[in-house]
C-alpha cells in the first residue's frame, strides 16, 4: 500500500437549476473542468468511479468523454455516492492499481422535498401513508431535542442560515446568491418546528469531479496537488438516532458522524484543533450546529457562543461552509459530498477569491451525512 | 370511531385500553413495530406501556408527497417521539396539544384516534395532571 494519494484536479458544474442539461451532462462538464485543471487528457485516466442518486449511471459518460476502454465503476450509494466514489478512487491509487483515477458525482432532482418509498428502506407501508417518512421531520426532531438539552436558541439557527446565504453571495458555484437577513429567516413560514423554510436546503442539480494521482504522478506532472490525509466512511452503530426510525433505543447509542470523524482524525494523525477550514453537512441549520459537536470542533452547547461571536465565519477562527454549504448550494445528492471536497481544494490552493480563508489554510475537513444513517469524512492537507 | 379500522394490523392491541405491540429481541432490546418476515425470527411480541414522556416533537405544516394518504384537504399535525421508560422510544402522532403546550419530558398517554373517515392511527396526548 502506498497511501500517499493526492488530488490534482477539481471541476464543478454550478449547482442549482440548469434547465435543458441532464444531470449526467453536468457530470461530463465537471469532468472536463477537472481534467483541464489537472493538465491531463481523458485518455490519461486509468480508473473511474462515479454515480448519482436520481440521474442515472455514470459510466455512460464515456460516450461524451471518449471510448478509451477505461474501467468505469458505477457507484449507487445514496447520500454517500460521491464519498464512496472518492474513497474507492483513493483506494485504487493507494493499492497501486493505477496512478490516475477519477471520482465524479452528479444529480438532478425534482423540485420539493424528497419522497422516500418505505419498502426501499425496509419499512412498512403505513409509515409512509401516515406522513412520518419525511427527512425534514427527522432533522427538526433531532434539533428540537438538542436545543432543549444544550441551550441552543432559535436565533442561532437563524445565524447559521444567514451566514450560509452571505457566503453564497461570494461563491460562483452557489445556487442562492442573494443575502437573506436574520429577521426574514426567523419569520419565514415554518416547515417543521423549529425550522423555517430558509433554514432548509433544497434538492437541486449539480456535479463535481476530482482527479486523484499517486505521488509519483504528482512529481511527473508538477501538479498543484493537495494530499488526501484520510478518508473515513461509516454506517450507523447500534442505538443511533437516524432518519426513518419508527423507534429508537432508550439511552441512545453511538453516532456515525462521531465514529467517522474519530477514525479520520486518527488516520491523519491530527486533531480538530489542527483544522483550518471545514465543510460540514448542513441539510438544515440545526445539522450544522449538531455536526460541529459530533465532528469534535466544540462541546455540546458551545455553538451558541460560536455563532454569536462569528467564529465560523470566513474570517473567523475556524470557518465552516465557506461556499454557503447545502443551504446556499442546494443538495444534488450524488454531488453534494464531493462539493465539500472541491471547496476545500479551492481554499487550500488559495483560489477562493472573495471567499478565501485568510492566512493560507493548511488543513481542510469535509463531512457528509445522509440516509439511512451514514457519514463520510475526508481530510485534505496542503 | 369503532367503525374505523386500524391503518395496519398488528400495531396495537384490541382491548379497552389498547397498547402498542413491539418486539423483544433475543438480546432483550425492544423495537417498534414488531418486525415481520425473516426479521421476526427470535423476536417475541411485547406489549408496550401506555404512559411515557415526550422525547422530542415537531409540526408537519405542509402536505407530504405520496405515499402520504391522509384526509383532504390536508390538516397539519404534530409528530414526535415518546419514551416508554425502560422499553423503547416510539415515533408517534401527537394529539390534543398545540406546539406551545409541548415541553420535552412532559407526561404523555397512549390513544387511538381517527386518521381519516375509514382508518384509525395510534397517537399520544399530554397526560392532564389532576
Amino acid at each position: 500500500m502506498n497511501d500517499d494519494v493526492h488530488i490534482i484536479g477539481a471541476g464543478i458544474h454550478p449547482f442549482g437549476r440548469t434547465d435543458g442539461r441532464s444531470g449526467r451532462d453536468q457530470g461530463v462538464f465537471a469532468v472536463r473542468a477537472a481534467l483541464e485543471d489537472a493538465g491531463i487528457e481523458w485518455g490519461d485516466v486509468e480508473y473511474a468511479y462515479g454515480g448519482s442518486a436520481a440521474a442515472g449511471s455514470a459510466d455512460i459518460m464515456v460516450n461524451e468523454l471518449g471510448l478509451t476502454s477505461v474501467p468505469f465503476i458505477n457507484v449507487a450509494n445514496g447520500c454517500a455516492t460521491g464519498g464512496s466514489a472518492l474513497a474507492a478512487a483513493r483506494n485504487a491509487v493507494a493499492a497501486g492499481a493505477c496512478d490516475i483515477a477519477l471520482a465524479v458525482g452528479f444529480d438532478k432532482h425534482p423540485r420539493g422535498a424528497f419522497n422516500a418509498k418505505p419498502a426501499e428502506y425496509g419499512l412498512p407501508d403505513w409509515y409512509g401513508e401516515t406522513g412520518m417518512m419525511l427527512t425534514t421531520q427527522f432533522f427538526a426532531l433531532k434539533i428540537q431535542r438538542y436545543m432543549a438539552l444544550h441551550g441552543i436558541s432559535r436565533r442561532t439557527l437563524g445565524l447559521v442560515a444567514e451566514k450560509a446565504f452571505r457566503n453564497g453571495t461570494l461563491c460562483d458555484h452557489a445556487w442562492r446568491r442573494s443575502p437573506v437577513d436574520l429577521d426574514t429567516i426567523l419569520n419565514a413560514p415554518v416547515v417543521n418546528d423549529p425550522l423555517t423554510k430558509y433554514m432548509f436546503c433544497s434538492p437541486a442539480e449539480g456535479a463535481v469531479a476530482l482527479i486523484l494521482a499517486s505521488a509519483k504522478k504528482v512529481r511527473e506532472l508538477g501538479a498543484d496537488a493537495v494530499r488526501i490525509a484520510s478518508i473515513a466512511f461509516r454506517t450507523r452503530p447500534e442505538g443511533s438516532f437516524e432518519v426513518f426510525a419508527p423507534s429508537i433505543r432508550v439511552g441512545g447509542g453511538g453516532k456515525p458522524t462521531e465514529i467517522a470523524s474519530r477514525a479520520a482524525f486518527e488516520m491523519a494523525g491530527i486533531g480538530p484543533e489542527d483544522v483550518s477550514v471545514a465543510q460540514l453537512q448542513d441539510t438544515e441549520s440545526g445539522a450544522e450546529i449538531m455536526h460541529m459537536a459530533e465532528n469534535g470542533f466544540c462541546a455540546d452547547g458551545e455553538q451558541e457562543q460560536w455563532l454569536a461571536e462569528g467564529w465560523s465565519e470566513i474570517k473567523g477562527r475556524m470557518p465552516i461552509n465557506t461556499d454557503g454549504g447545502c443551504l446556499a448550494c442546494g443538495e444534488p445528492i450524488g454531488a453534494s459530498g464531493l462539493r465539500q471536497v472541491y471547496e476545500n481544494m479551492v481554499q487550500l490552493r488559495g483560489r477562493g477569491g472573495e471567499r478565501q480563508v485568510p492566512n493560507g489554510p493548511k488543513v481542510g475537513y469535509s463531512h457528509v451525512y445522509g440516509a439511512p444513517g451514514l457519514s463520510a469524512v475526508a481530510i485534505l492537507e496542503r | 370511531m369503532s367503525a374505523r379500522v386500524p391503518i395496519a394490523p398488528g400495531l396495537w392491541t384490541d382491548e379497552a385500553e389498547p397498547r402498542l405491540i413491539g418486539g423483544r429481541r433475543a438480546d432483550g432490546e425492544i423495537v417498534f413495530p414488531m418486525p415481520d418476515g425473516d426479521a421476526a425470527a427470535r423476536v417475541e411480541p411485547a406489549l408496550l406501556s401506555r404512559q411515557g414522556t415526550l422525547w422530542s416533537w415537531t409540526t408537519q405544516g405542509f402536505e407530504p408527497k405520496e405515499p402520504y394518504s391522509g384526509p383532504q384537504p390536508f390538516q397539519p399535525f404534530l409528530i414526535g417521539y415518546v419514551e416508554l421508560p425502560g422499553e423503547v422510544i416510539v415515533e408517534t402522532r401527537i394529539v390534543d396539544a398545540a406546539p406551545a403546550d409541548l415541553v420535552i419530558g412532559m407526561a404523555m398517554i397512549f390513544a387511538v384516534v381517527p386518521f381519516d373517515d375509514a382508518r384509525s392511527i395510534y397517537a399520544f396526548r399530554p397526560e392532564r395532571q389532576p
